[in-house]
């Protein structure tokens, strides 16, 4: 995307300032609990959900378990791809058996990613129940899905591009939406 | 349909003389009255041909043709397969005795000319060398010949007994007529499917290895020295038969040979297409077999071009590789590659390639035709050489559609075929 | 990323980058494999029929496994008790099949070319399971994986393929696969059970083991079938296991390190002893396992490589 169309609306203080936030929330809403465990959806979630289990780490003085989904062989699209994403490792060293699982994504959208990691994560085990962290969500939901933890709401239309760059991945931390009409994440 | 033509004025190619150029032909009583090379006046009306720059040659004959009837009527017929060698440019053919049941028999001699009266061209029936092409007993060689079989052969099989070849040989001396052998001991070729090469390797499939053929064919070589007979060697396909030959040759040992088209055209990595028709016994060899041919068929090694036109239903065609039959067709396509392959590459020049498709099988099977001499038979072929034409087999006079050119451009065609002063055939 | 291929017909001809392509997908297949519900619902509404000419118990139960834990639709086809028993061609049976709407067809045949024939006249995709001794593209894939598994690499590795060449597919497949990636390969056996003019696949041909297995990395075993000495291609099974057989002395030659693989059924005792196919050094049950998962990443890359719209 051209610099000229793209708006940055987070840079690197603001995501610090909200994954922190994200993560006292977390704490605060599964107060008492020994059996938090997240799982990061690549790839973006991924690195997302490595900050926030190392925060929430020395929060509570202890370590939460983290673990990596890639949820290609769950997609409800994959028939109509000519062109596919590889397929890249899942790992999940831990039982979710009976654990809070807090997913982890960079943006919700129209919600058909969290669905399929949804049906990914219940083919590991049973867990005792499911939250969703994301960093940004820009609205359009297609699916009964909604976030309980959101570091920012953007108001988006279809045709807007909406692009989380991070350290890991990108050199740099900041979210980026590109109004011009290119349409896609 | 009587025209009763009387006069062609055209280019002729004499394999005799090797002129190529303008003449007149009369004709008279089916039969050539005279060649004009400085006529003093061109007639017209009905009974003329101005032919232009058209080629005139004198009708090809075709000795190795495989018609299926009796028995396989569904895959070609004396009838179907003689408009197909009309449509093709041949005025006489050799049929094979490969049929059900074999051409072993007077009787069936008989069934052949009876059947063939009424074709368009010349059919020349060829008597089986051994009863039932069982290998095991000669048939009754002097009768057959008598009653018109112009050569004896267990063509779709080589003679495997080395003894029976030999008494074949001899007998045949009281005949004079030339056993044709397909040489391939079926030992060695065993469950082979094409030729033994890399390719086969590659394929996974069995091959015919080219000694299975060149042991026959020196084997053919050797006893007819030693018997004083006369041996003609069928669709020769490989460098080292090519070279036994042109040994026996020099030796001045009565041997004879003929290749097809597709022997001097395609090379054994065609068949990675796994397309059937390219199943053909000799198999289609490699490069420098194919080279061989055509050195063969330049130094007159080779005497003769034949299709071995082997006719096959569309069904039995259209299996896996090594379960379809062997074969295929050629006489609609032979003028299109003699053109294309020999003649443009100038392997061969007009006399000499009418004298592999007339003069020799004419002399080799002791029938009439492959001169312009006076009192020849008025058959002729004639050829555009420049037409410019793309093998549709939708388009074939023979029942049968298995040949390995589908859709390959050629150029040369026949455009008209004349036997004994008759149009049997014409584009134009 | 996807195929270029889309049928699978052979390894001939298949460029290294489809070739990586297959084997990065099936590394997180195998970790799918590893999970208590070793199943994705990916190709959930994709049918698949398993057309088996000749006999197969393993190849077919990979294959099987393979499409169920996709959650494809599977059926099965056996020659005998079929229309093909009755003389219906290959054609007919095949179209027969398509008519029941289905998506691919993974088809073993004793001729070289069903699978191409296959692929020119029928929509489906097509996966060649073996076709006489032409090719088994899945077998070569899943050689390789298990090689590059071990050594992170083919590139520069020295493998040596041992037993009855000539009929083998295994073989055949292995060579084109390990050759476009880069490996060094050799066979041996004896000269009977070489093909015709073998040097020209590119690779080095031995009659005497222990020359063949000097400074090699992996040895890949075929089976020899007793056939061979009735159709008088070798004198005796005895005369080919004392000298062709891998027993655990004949290793001495390998470099460290060194792997046997066999692509089963054994015949134990005869060219392969059942102390060396025991060894830890003997990868010949993680083939088996890496079969599937090589066959589930197949199955998945070609399946959206037909784009299939779905149907929601």
């Amino acid at each position: 995307m051209t610099k000229n169309t793209a708006e940055k609306i987070m840079d690197s203080k603001s995501i610090k300032l909200a994954l922190n936030r994200i993560c006292h929330e977390i704490v605060e809403r599964n107060v008492g609990t020994s059996d938090l465990a997240i799982i990061g959806i690549r790839t973006g979630g991924a690195y997302l959900a490595e900050r926030i289990a190392a925060t929430l780490g020395k929060i509570g003085k202890t370590k939460i378990p983290m673990g990596i989904i890639d949820i290609t062989l769950y997609r409800d699209d994959i028939q109509d791809k000519l062109d596919q994403p590889l397929v890249q490792e899942t790992s999940i060293p831990f039982d979710i058996g009976n654990k809070i699982i807090v997913l982890v994504d960079d943006v919700l959208y129209t919600g058909r990613t969290v669905r399929a990691a949804l049906d990914a994560i219940i083919d590991f085990g049973r867990p005792r129940s499911i939250q969703l962290a994301v960093l940004v969500d820009r609205g359009l939901r297609e699916l009964p899905i909604k976030a309980d933890f959101a570091g920012r709401e953007v108001t988006t239309t279809q045709k807007e591009r909406v692009e989380v760059h991070l350290k890991e991945m990108n050199g740099v931390d900041e979210v980026v939406i590109d109004r011009s009409g290119r349409g896609g994440v | 349909m009587k025209n009763d033509i009387t006069q062609i004025n055209g280019k002729i190619v004499d394999p005799l003389t090797g002129y190529v150029g303008k003449a007149t032909i009369h004709i008279s009583g089916g039969k050539i009255k005279k060649v004009d090379k400085r006529p003093k006046s061109i007639s017209s009306g009905k009974k003329s041909l101005n032919l232009d720059d058209l080629l005139i040659c004198p009708g090809f004959i075709d000795m190795h043709v495989h018609l299926r009837e009796p028995g396989r009527e569904d895959e070609e017929t004396i009838m179907s397969g003689s408009e197909a060698a009309a449509a093709g440019g041949f005025t006489s053919i050799a049929c094979m005795p490969n049929t059900e049941p074999p051409l072993d028999t007077v009787g069936s001699i008989e069934y052949v000319n009876d059947r063939s009266m009424v074709a368009p061209i010349k059919v020349y029936p060829v008597g089986s060398i051994t009863v039932g092409q069982k290998g095991e007993r000669l048939v009754e060689m002097q009768e057959m010949a008598a009653c018109g079989a112009v050569a004896f052969s267990d063509d779709g099989y080589g003679v495997q007994n080395n003894d029976i070849m030999r008494r074949a040989l001899e007998y045949a001396k009281s005949c004079d007529v030339p056993l044709i052998s397909h040489c391939e001991y079926s030992d060695l070729a065993a469950e082979g499917v094409m030729n033994e090469s890399f390719i086969s390797s590659q394929l996974g499939m069995k091959g015919i290895p080219t000694v299975a053929e060149e042991l026959m064919v020196a084997r053919e070589i050797m006893l007819a020295e030693y018997t004083k007979g006369r041996v003609h060697i069928a669709h020769v396909s490989t460098a080292g038969a090519v070279e036994l030959v042109r040994r026996a040759k020099r030796a001045k040992i009565n041997v004879t040979a003929e290749a097809t088209p597709h022997h001097f055209t395609l090379t054994d990595d065609e068949v990675k297409s796994f397309n059937t028709n390219l199943k053909i016994n000799p198999p289609i060899r490699g490069k420098k077999d194919v080279e061989a041919v055509r050195k063969g068929l330049k130094d007159g090694t080779i005497d003769a071009i034949a299709t071995d036109h082997a006719p096959h239903s569309v069904e039995e065609k259209e299996f896996e590789f090594d379960y379809a039959p062997f074969g295929a067709i050629g006489l609609e396509t032979a003028v299109g590659l003699l053109v294309t392959e020999l003649i443009e590459n100038k392997i061969l020049d007009w006399p000499t390639a009418v004298n592999r498709l007339s003069t020799a099988p004419a002399v080799i099977l002791g029938i009439p035709g492959g001169s312009f001499e006076i009192g020849a038979p008025a058959d002729f072929t004639i050829i555009d050489p420049y037409l410019e034409w793309e093998v549709n087999p939708d388009d074939f006079k023979s029942l049968s559609r298995n040949t390995p050119f589908a859709g390959r451009k050629l150029t040369g065609k026949t455009v008209m075929t004349i036997v004994d002063g008759n149009v049997v055939y014409s584009m134009l | 990323m996807s195929l270029k291929i889309r049928h699978l017909l052979g390894l001939e001809g298949v460029d290294a980058d489809d070739i990586s392509l297959i084997l990065d997908t099936a590394i997180s297949f195998k970790e799918v494999l590893s999970r208590s519900i070793p199943k994705v619902p990916t190709l959930r509404g994709v049918t698949i029929v398993n057309l088996f000419y000749e006999p197969s118990t393993r190849t077919r139960i990979s294959f099987e496994l393979a499409e169920k834990r996709l959650s494809a639709d599977t059926v099965n086809f056996s020659a005998s008790g079929s229309s093909a028993s009755k003389g219906e061609s290959l054609k007919d049976t095949v179209w027969n099949i398509e008519a029941m709407k289905i998506d691919m067809v993974v088809i073993r045949h004793s001729a070289p070319g069903s699978p191409h024939y296959l692929a020119e006249t029928c929509e489906s995709t097509i996966i060649n399971a073996g076709d006489g001794a032409h090719e088994h593209p899945t077998q070569g894939l899943l050689d390789m994986f298990t090689m590059r598994e071990k050594y992170g690499r083919l590139e520069g590795l020295k493998v040596v393929i041992v037993g009855d060449i000539k009929h083998s597919r295994v073989a055949r497949s292995n060579i084109w696969g390990l050759l476009t990636m880069g490996a060094e390969v050799s066979v041996c056996g004896p000269p009977t059970l070489i093909p015709v003019e073998m040097e020209k696949f590119g690779v080095k041909v031995y009659d005497d083991l222990d020359e063949a297995l000097m400074g090699a990395d992996v040895v890949n075993i075929l089976r020899i079938q007793k056939e061979r000495q009735k159709s008088g291609l070798l004198p005796s099974m005895r005369e080919y296991s004392r000298y062709y057989g891998i027993t655990k002395d004949r290793l001495k030659n390998l470099n460290d390190n060194f792997t046997i693989m066999h692509p089963g059924p054994m015949n134990r005792g005869v060219e392969i002893s059942s102390e060396v196919a025991e060894a830890p050094y003997s990868v010949i049950l993680p083939q088996v396992t890496n079969g599937v998962a090589v066959r589930m990443a197949l199955l998945y890359l070609l399946s959206a490589r037909r784009g299939r719209v779905n149907e929601e």
